[in-house]
């Protein structure tokens, strides 16, 4: 049986739903599934990984050098736990895209990069030209698989594990080529476009600035990012930052609504990869009824307000 | 604005397509040590090239002799002919006229036979540079054409410098050769400027609309050349559809429409969309996928039209003059032997003076001249033009009679003043693309947003007043890429201008009935990317 | 110091990119190919730096056939010194990669090594990390700033959260996200100029790096249509449905 060693993802305080989604990935595998969680003070958040269901074991490896996600003193730590397992999956994240390759070079192996879907327990898909294309890719017998996990392929599997908690003395110690000086959270309160799970885009219908003003209310009520179609950014209703589309920002949030947008193809091109598309048009015809998956045939102006008094 | 920097050729070229590098090739051969340039605005050799394209092989042989060992990539030859006459659902065979017959040619992708024409020139020491517009005249002090000015690039929108800036440099030589196509805006500048076109019948002009497909494998065949006139078009109406059978399973499908049409609602793409759902189209290409697609203007006018070729400094070559055959609805091979033409001029005198009479003196306008009354014989419609098609065909165009050639910017009849544009009675289609804005998805043009629009307006008043009444804004109808819109804003309606759509056909400008847009050259690179086109 | 700057020839981004109907690749017929993106940003961050005189030479290096000596061109006639292409007939995985560099930068001792944080065709995101590994340096991804100091430089990074701001000391990798720069224009005398700079080609074998991947690429195919979707009558039941799924 294949046994899978997943590098957890924290920011300190709570467990990264990456790391949830990372054991859905896992489970297809067939495995044994461990979680290694890195860091100062982690204790608490080894519990909640040794929640998530399927889980048999969390190493936890607290150490002053590991308390930020500095690669250099992370894939060291990778490296000496990796010893006996068959699979070493990270998130498809920053943390996980800027970790995973250095572990794997160290581990002599090739990466295999934003796993879509397990195949077999050595073979799996993955998106190439910005996911025009699936691959397959085989990796090779008695070599460790080393993967990053992409999000928006996998759910997260729920908290119905019991799973053992193991403390391990750090083996190494601080590279003190790399150091971390801080971090700057994104600006405001809004979740940024290009990263957050759900998104509510405005299109030409709002027929104004101010309009606008409906749709980031419902995104804020729904803690989403705000986007746009190219024509309601042409038409002077809101900065081209929040362009959503092949001209724009490429998005896959897990949930995306769309407000008055006709869904040219210029568009859903920036969104095809989101998890669940929704749209609100007044056109029955309008495109983006072809791939949405819930549609409302609606006057925008009367729906949102409907949404947000029962979103209460 | 400092001074720009300056290359020195002794010729340059300007349009990187079938003309431009037959002539820049010619001149490496008779005169190797000659210093020759290609500037093209696509960013890709090919990239701005649409034709259908079935082409005349002999200017290649002449030019490159054993070019059929090592043919341009797309390279068919034709099989067979047919020519159709459609109705909304039938269809009936015609018999093939001369200017049909084309065993012997060839079916090329001419974007692809550009960049295989590129390659030979860069291995002549031919310096090309493809991503560079052109857009403007340098003129020596006695007013002559000295060379081209570069467009600057990164300036924003609001024609501010951005970080990126990059003044455009001066290209001067002592020959400049404009092959930029039809309606280049160089030579539009330079045909007003020098009153070439004084004593010649204003140009006239088809817009050429293509689609390359995959069809589902057994239903290409390939060297078949199919061309369709009548449905889904009227008597008043000139044009029809090209369908030209590729290798893997790939064909070429296009549709043109002469742009004198009277009805202002008149779609062109629409009619191309409407000529895909025939019967016997809808059943070619059912199953099957878009690879490419796009639009490109065509000359019409021919020999009536053709302007004085030569001015001081420079000459115009290939469509930017209008060589074009219509009837063989080629302009291939007329572009490259002129081409190769003023190559010869220019090895023979180092400059432009006496290429127009040896222009005129050649095969070239010889070909144009037997075929001059063809097109201006649809005039007053269909039949009538088939008519007398069929007799200028039989006398080999030795009538003595020259039909006069008209604008097409005059042709559109007026609203307000008791016109009724016909129903057409299209049907309800089901093949893709879905619209104007799905085709030019797949013409993969791209422009930088942040920088000046590229299509003047120059009395922008008239668009909300006097066109509106008078023709309801044909632009937002006529332009194959929905780059013109009318919007209701705050004050009424109003014209946007989406310049990112637009895959450079140049019919706007010359459709446009006031003659207020002005089309110019956007940042080099920009435009669209076709392939294998 | 020498700044390396690896960059790949990719399909340009503008091209709609097609898999062959028979799943053995993707239809890079008569296709542009380009300096990938993120690889120009490199290059340009690097031609910054030695015009801000805190670099000497800049060597843009490419891993491939001889194809990508006109990519290569392109990167001298943007300005760099001299050009490495390390020949291969095969396509390359990213550790082979990165061994191959490792071979470049043990004999050019380059201070800093700039990459795209990605290549637009394969996105593995991998080579620049590998790299560092192998090379035993810091790395420093998905650079939106970097400050140059004496020895060191401070790279602000792009992360899901925000901003990420770490110090690393030279020699070091960084790999670079799109908001770091804007690439320049690339002048015609400058490409006259690119043909007569170093272009050196250097065999693979000669740098003792085989081929071989752990990992086989096979089939590829089109994205998966998305299911049918469902329509609903009004905003109650949209709500409701967005609650059953678990998305609000």
């Amino acid at each position: 049986m294949s046994r899978i060693l997943i590098i957890g993802e924290h920011d300190g305080q709570n467990l990264n739903l990456a790391t949830a989604k990372c054991v859905r990935c896992a489970q297809a595998v067939g495995a044994e599934i461990d979680i290694a969680i890195l860091g100062n003070g982690v204790d608490a958040i080894a519990a909640e990984a040794a929640s998530l269901a399927s889980v048999s074991k969390v190493i936890a490896v607290n150490a002053d050098h590991l308390a930020a996600p500095l690669a250099a003193n992370w894939a060291p730590e990778v490296v000496a736990l990796a010893a006996g397992y068959s699979h070493v999956f990270g998130p498809s994240t920053t943390l996980g895209r800027d970790l995973m390759p250095r572990v794997a070079a160290l581990l002599g192996v090739n990466q295999v990069s934003d796993i879509m879907e397990v195949t077999a327990p050595n073979a799996f898909k993955r998106p190439i030209y910005a996911g025009n294309a699936i691959v397959d890719v085989q990796c090779a017998e008695g070599q460790t698989i080393v993967g990053t996990v992409r999000a928006a392929s996998w759910q997260a599997v729920d908290a119905s594990g019991s799973g053992t908690v193991e403390s391990r003395a750090a083996a190494g110690s601080a590279a003190s080529h790399s150091r971390y000086i801080g971090l700057e959270a994104g600006g405001g309160e809004r979740p940024d476009l290009q990263s957050a799970a759900k998104v509510v885009s405005g299109g030409r219908a709002l027929a104004s600035e101010e309009n606008f003003e409906m749709v980031y209310r419902l995104a804020d009520r729904l803690g989403a990012g705000v986007g746009a179609s190219r024509a309601a950014v042409d038409a002077g209703y809101c900065p081209n930052d929040m362009q959503v589309g092949q001209t724009g920002k490429i998005i896959a949030p897990d949930l995306y609504i769309a407000f008055g947008i006709s869904g040219a193809i210029q568009h859903i091109t920036g969104i095809k990869d989101a998890g669940t598309i929704v749209a609100v048009n007044k056109d029955s015809e309008a495109p983006i009824f072809e791939v949405s998956d819930i549609g409302l045939v609606g006057d925008l102006f009367k729906v949102i307000p409907e949404i947000e008094s029962l979103l209460g | 604005m400092s001074e720009r920097e300056v290359m020195e050729y002794d010729v340059i070229v300007v349009g990187a397509g079938p003309a431009g590098l037959s002539c820049a090739i010619r001149l490496k051969q008779l005169k190797p040590d000659l210093m020759v340039a290609v500037i093209e605005k696509s960013s890709e050799i090919g990239a701005h090239i649409l034709s259908g394209a079935v082409i005349e092989p002999e200017p290649l042989d002449r030019l490159l002799p054993g070019w059929r060992d090592d043919p341009p990539p797309i390279c068919i030859p034709v099989e067979r002919d047919e020519i159709w006459l459609l109705s909304k659902d039938g269809k009936r065979r015609l018999p093939t006229p001369p200017q049909q017959k084309n065993h012997g040619n060839f079916i090329v992708s001419l974007g692809a036979m550009c960049g295989w024409l590129a390659a030979r020139a860069e291995a002549l020491e031919i310096d090309i540079f493809p991503g560079y517009a052109a857009s403007g005249i340098h003129f020596t002090e006695k007013g002559a054409v000295g060379g081209v000015i570069i467009g600057d690039m990164g300036v924003g929108r609001d024609g501010e410098q951005k970080d990126t800036y990059m003044q455009g440099i001066e290209i001067h030589a002592a020959v400049t050769v404009l092959s930029e196509g039809v309606r280049g805006h160089l030579s539009k500048q330079l045909i007003r400027r020098f009153e070439l076109d004084r004593d010649s019948d204003p140009q006239t002009y088809g817009i050429g609309m293509k689609e390359l497909w995959r069809v589902q494998p057994g239903k290409c065949k390939p060297g078949l050349v199919q061309h369709s006139t009548g449905w889904p078009l009227d008597t008043r109406i000139y044009g029809g559809s090209f369908i030209y059978h590729m290798d893997k399973d790939r064909i070429a499908i296009g549709f043109v429409c002469g742009l004198d049409y009277a009805d202002p609602k008149f779609v062109p793409f629409e009619a191309f969309q409407q000529f895909k759902h025939h019967p016997m189209v809808r059943d070619l290409l059912e199953g099957g996928e878009i690879l490419s697609a796009g639009a490109r203007a065509i000359s019409e006018g021919g020999y009536q039209s053709l302007p004085k070729t030569e001015m001081p400094g420079a000459l115009l070559v290939g469509d930017c003059a209008g060589t074009l055959n219509v009837p063989k609805i080629k302009g291939t091979h007329q572009a490259m032997k002129a081409g190769i033409l003023a190559a010869e001029h220019i090895a023979e005198k180092a400059a432009a003076e006496g290429f127009d009479a040896k222009l005129r003196d050649s095969e070239v306008v010889r070909e144009l001249y037997k075929v001059r009354n063809i097109r201006p014989a649809f005039y007053n419609g269909f039949w009538r033009g088939f008519l007398r098609a069929a007799i200028e065909t039989v006398t080999a165009g030795k009538l003595p009679v020259t039909l006069p050639v008209h604008a097409d910017d005059k042709s559109l009849a007026r609203l307000d003043q008791g016109y009724t544009p016909p129903d057409r009675h299209w049907v309800e289609r089901k093949l893709p693309p879905r619209d104007r804005l799905a085709s030019v998805y797949f013409a993969a043009t791209a422009h930088e947003e942040d920088q000046p629009i590229h299509l003047q307006i120059l009395e922008p008043d008239i668009c909300t007043t006097r066109c509106t009444v008078e023709y309801d804004n044909p632009c937002t109808r006529f332009c194959p890429a929905n780059v013109y819109e009318m919007v209701e804003g705050g004050a009424g309606k109003a014209l946007q201008i989406n310049a990112a759509n637009c895959v450079h056909c140049k019919t706007c400008d010359i459709k446009d009935p006031y003659q207020i847009i002005n089309w110019v050259t956007p940042e080099g690179g920009s435009g669209p990317n076709y392939q294998n086109m | 110091m020498k700044i390396l700057v690896g960059i790949k020839r990719v399909v340009d981004y503008n091209v709609r990119v097609r898999v062959l109907p028979d799943g053995s690749g993707v239809d890079t017929d008569g296709v542009k190919m380009s300096v990938n993106p993120f690889d120009e940003i490199a290059l340009e961050e690097a031609l910054r730096i030695k015009e801000a005189g805190k670099a000497e030479e800049v060597i843009v290096i490419s891993v491939g056939g001889d194809e990508c000596q006109q990519q290569l061109r392109t990167g001298l006639a943007m300005g760099a010194d001299r050009a490495i292409q390390v020949k291969t007939g095969t396509s390359l995985q990213p550790l082979s990669v990165a061994k191959a560099m490792l071979g470049i930068i043990e004999r050019e001792q380059p201070g800093l090594v700039i990459l795209g944080k990605q290549a637009i065709d394969d996105d593995n995101s991998q080579t620049g990390q590998m790299l560092a590994a192998l090379w035993d340096r810091p790395q420093a991804t998905f650079a939106s700033k970097l400050t140059l100091n004496d020895g060191s430089v401070t790279v602000v990074r792009e992360v899901d959260v925000g901003l990420e701001t770490i110090e690393i000391d030279l020699p070091a990798v960084i790999t670079v996200d799109l908001r770091l720069n804007e690439p320049r224009f690339v002048k015609l005398p400058d490409i006259m100029k690119a043909k007569r700079k170093p272009l050196d080609v250097v065999p693979l074998e000669e740098l003792g790096v085989s081929a071989d991947s752990n990992l086989s690429v096979s089939h590829f195919a089109p994205p998966a249509q998305r299911a049918k979707g469902i329509m609903v009558e009004d905003a109650a039941q949209l709500v409701q449905e967005l609650k059953n799924r678990g998305l609000i």
